[in-house]
């Protein structure tokens, strides 16, 4: 028999309690390396949509709030484009879509700002309800864990991948509250009681 | 960041969690309230997860991947060494134009980081973290100080082995890996429970990089080389044909 020629993915590691120091060296208090983080915002200054900013904690299975966590968070413009290499065409240039959210090293509290995403087409070209992806790592998290935030104020109950999740009960955890006008709160659970459904994508 | 465009689409393969290392690693103790208990939710990627950030050579500066001279320009201490290999995925391919950064200890295994208490000294020309993107065959390469073994509080008397943490992008969003990259012939790799969250040795033995001498540098440094593999991508070949292939 021949042997398939696929190489395997590099295994992942958990990013440790100090990975601000090579992700966010600025916000670390190590300046003088970059001039700048990455990632500090999704969006520029004239970005078309609706600007929301979305509040939240990452909390662990006792009930303590991780101040170690990194997040990043990808999405798309208003119209449901994606920066860079979306095959349906160029996005809103004010949009990157990327951003790399840390919580505050006293209060764990993180704050994203951006412009509310439009509908994405799932594989079979039903839409998908307004999302933004997230990707988290921290200390004690082998391989870092993809979730994604909807919202209150959408229809969700259509989304192909939210129709997937079988405990419908758990629908809840992947939908930011509104606390105002244009801001959300969404809380990160990753283990016990209202556990957040992390995803395999 | 710029928006350099790639034309990298299509499915993502599917990870492979039985290789990787999983969430509850009672071993390693952090792991065990960081876990989720439930199972994830499998789908498989969308456009959310095949599209994903871009970052042009144009944001580096110069000494970006210069550890040893990017924190105050007078070099750091240590063994001085050359990290390089490519950026693949499973397919083989080469993978260009994505991002690489690394941080690390220096050489005595303390890291520039407030809530690292650790007694060894920090050494007041090295900083910790470098970054670059790949050549046009997905190629790589940082200059470094070799970083020393530290003591963590996981179990009594447990010491993580020398490593440098990385990080890297593919072109879509799924494809976001962080590792750690091993030194060959270090006796702390089989000690760790870190190392030990994964469950293969064939899998373990791809974090660990391998000494290069043909890529040292005579009477200046040594070489190891690191390959990283991201997750391939599927023939987008039939992707209209609703179906499925």
């Amino acid at each position: 028999m021949q042997r398939l020629d696929y190489l395997k993915e590099t295994p992942s590691q958990t990013a440790g309690p100090y990975v601000h120091i090579g992700l966010t060296p600025n916000k670390l208090g190590n300046a003088g390396i970059y001039p700048a983080d990455l990632g500090e915002s999704p969006i520029r200054p004239g970005a078309r949509g609706q600007e929301i900013t979305i509040t939240g904690t990452v909390r662990d299975g006792a009930g303590m709030i991780l101040r170690d966590a990194l997040i990043e968070s990808w999405q798309a413009d208003a119209e449901g484009i994606f920066p860079g290499n979306d095959p349906r065409g160029p996005a809103d240039p004010n949009v990157t879509g990327w951003a790399r959210i840390i919580a505050d090293f006293d209060s764990g509290e993180w704050t994203l700002r951006t412009v509310k995403p439009g509908r994405v087409p799932f594989h079979d070209g039903r839409p998908m309800a307004p999302h933004i992806s997230l990707w988290i790592v921290a200390r004690g998290i082998n391989l870092g864990l993809q979730t994604r935030i909807y919202f209150e104020d959408e229809d969700n109950d259509s989304c192909p991948v939210l129709q997937r999740i079988e405990h419908r009960e758990r629908i809840g955890t992947l939908i930011a509250r509104k606390t105002g006008a244009q801001a959300y709160r969404f809380d990160i659970i990753l283990q016990g009681e209202n556990e957040t459904v992390f995803f395999d994508l | 960041m710029t928006l350099s465009h790639s034309i990298d689409r299509g499915p993502l393969f599917f990870r492979d969690r039985d290789w990787h290392p999983p969430a509850y690693t009672p071993g390693y103790k952090t792991s065990m309230t960081r876990a989720p208990h439930r199972a994830l939710v499998a789908l498989g990627s969308t456009l959310s997860e095949e599209t994903g950030p871009a970052f042009g050579h144009d944001m580096l500066g110069e000494l970006d991947n210069n550890l040893i001279v990017n924190f105050t320009g007078q070099p750091a201490i240590g063994e001085r060494i050359i990290m390089h290999g490519r950026v693949l995925d499973e397919n083989g391919r080469g993978v260009p134009n994505v991002l690489v950064e690394i941080w690390q200890a220096n050489a005595g295994g303390r890291y520039r980081h407030k809530k690292d208490g650790y007694l060894a000294p920090l050494d007041p020309n090295f900083g910790g973290c470098g970054r670059t993107v790949t050549a046009q065959d997905g190629s790589y390469e940082f200059l470094t100080v070799r970083p020393g073994a530290y003591p963590w509080p996981n179990h009594v008397n447990n010491w993580r082995p020398m490593h440098i943490h990385v990080s890297i992008f593919g072109t879509g969003f799924g494809q976001r890996l962080i590792t750690q990259m091993y030194f060959e012939g270090d006796p702390l790799i089989a000690r760790c429970p870190i190392v030990n969250t994964i469950g293969q040795d064939r899998a373990i033995q791809a974090l660990v990089a391998p000494l290069d001498m043909n890529r040292a540098i005579p009477m200046d440094c040594l070489a190891y080389k690191f390959d990283i593999v991201l997750r391939g991508r599927r023939q987008s070949f039939f992707e209209n044909r609703k179906e499925g292939m």
